[in-house]
């Protein structure tokens, strides 16, 4: 959420009465589990004996401030709310008489923090290794353009070459079939859909073989247009081999 | 043959832009024994670590690879322009889960980190760090990731076992958790405020020097 920490910046609450909420400027919230995370080593507690009540006051005159100060945050800060709520007043009931075992309502919020505090120290241990590009380099700093096609002679294609191949495609067709408006459609998420089944089996495909089972005009279309989708989701890359110019399109 | 053998894979090693697996190796080489190859990079990577110059060789995504000393970064910089930016703290977040969960799907992820993580998860996938390993045949079929050859390489990782180990990221969590908020995200190559001295004893006797 980039726009709430920058508007985290701007605000430095400095002025902000109690001591207890005042946040720091390189603290950044990414989402209410950090934001939690702050407030259970703000105030020392043991993670496995969190005293709910008072953090849970504690995150919720914060999403407040966040408020007062206008700063947008998403629905998932408020879930969390309710959530501490929830255990809160599930704490406070007395122990019901048939069920002497009852687990411990606070592990409701222990346990997904335990599992991000593990994977936020997994990150850092990342960031602090020998990253290639920044700490570390290679005789080749930018090798990995066009990595595992390195063996063959092919080149990434711009839309315009594929436009090209397109507009071929489409000259194939005999003019009399003309578009049948009585037929069910297959739209381009469906499209989408098959070609990643063909495209996980075989891993990659030529560009005609894509449209191999498109007779219609309408069906070459949105084939077109679910290759050009999944090219912008990084589902697939576009190359050409440079001696046959034929165009692959890789699953990726 | 034993001593030339060493600097054959050497030349090849020097001339190779990617990391060279020992199959890649034992392709090029013909009718060398695993051993006696494996003997040579291990003589290599112990030759370039005793003599600690600019560069060392590094076992990276299951392969060997020529690369240079992290403590000269800030000279390699200069030659080169970084192409790269930096790993934002979502995306490191978000790595780190995949990497440890793979194959995993995006409700999982966002399900750890308690948030949308969708555009760092598309960031990823464009700078090759991750990829789409298929679908998950339940309701929606999500799309499964795992992480890249990239990742390994970036990361300068010999595979995917040379990360932590969940018992060694647990033990540093924990330590983290009990250590004082107020350093928290201080740099640990600085001293806190508190320790150091009330005068600039370098600013005074360059003053000094001045007069």
């Amino acid at each position: 959420m980039p726009t709430m920490m920058d508007n985290l910046m701007d605000a430095a609450p400095d002025e902000y009465e109690d001591d207890l909420y005042r946040v720091r400027l390189q603290d950044v919230f990414e989402g209410p589990m950090d934001l939690l995370v702050h407030l259970i080593k703000k105030a020392e507690v043991d993670i496995y004996d969190i005293p709910i009540s008072q953090i849970t006051a504690q995150y919720l005159e914060y999403l407040e401030w966040m408020q007062q100060m206008n700063i947008d945050f998403a629905g998932d800060f408020v879930l969390m709310a309710s959530t501490l709520t929830h255990i809160k007043s599930r704490m406070l009931l007395p122990p019901q008489a048939g069920d002497e075992e009852e687990e411990d309502p606070r592990l409701e919020i222990t346990r997904p923090l335990l599992e991000y505090l593990r994977i936020k120290s997994a990150a850092e241990q990342l960031a602090e290794r020998n990253l290639l590009g920044d700490k570390t380099f290679t005789r080749k700093p930018d090798a990995d353009i066009l990595d595992g096609v390195e063996d063959d002679q092919v080149i990434r294609i711009g839309l315009f070459e594929l436009i090209d191949a397109f507009q071929n495609i489409l000259d194939k067709v005999s003019p009399d079939h003309r578009v049948d408006l009585t037929r069910d459609r297959v739209s381009v998420q469906e499209r989408i859909a098959q070609l990643t089944e063909m495209l996980e089996a075989q891993e990659s495909m030529t560009f005609d073989e894509l449209f191999a089972d498109d007779h219609q005009r309408s069906d070459i279309i949105v084939t077109f247009l679910a290759i050009l989708e999944m090219a912008k989701l990084s589902l697939i890359r576009i190359a050409q081999h440079v001696p046959t110019g034929i165009i692959r399109i890789f699953y990726q | 043959m034993a001593e030339d053998l060493k600097y054959i894979i050497e030349s090849l090693l020097f001339v190779s832009e990617t990391p060279l697996t020992m199959d890649h190796l034992k392709g090029t080489i013909e009718g060398e024994e695993t051993a006696a190859i494996r003997t040579a990079l291990d003589e290599l990577m112990a030759e370039y670590e005793l003599r600690d110059g600019g560069f060392l060789l590094k076992q990276v995504a299951g392969g060997y690879q020529f690369r240079t000393q992290g403590r000269y970064n800030e000279w390699i910089k200069r030659l080169i322009k970084p192409s790269t930016p930096r790993l934002s703290k979502a995306a490191l977040e978000t790595l780190a889960i995949i990497a440890y969960n793979q194959p995993t799907i995006r409700s999982d992820i966002e399900h750890i980190r308690g948030v949308d993580s969708g555009g760092v998860i598309r960031m990823l996938m464009e700078r090759k760090l991750i990829r789409v390993l298929g679908r998950k045949e339940i309701p929606g079929r999500p799309l499964i990731y795992a992480t890249t050859k990239h990742f390994l390489e970036v990361f300068e990782l010999k595979d995917l076992k040379d990360l932590p180990t969940p018992r060694e990221i647990e033990e540093l969590s924990r330590s983290r958790l009990e250590e004082n908020p107020d350093v928290e995200d201080e740099d640990e190559d600085h001293p806190p405020a508190s320790q150091l001295p009330a005068e600039m004893p370098e600013a005074k006797t360059h003053a000094d020097n001045q007069d």
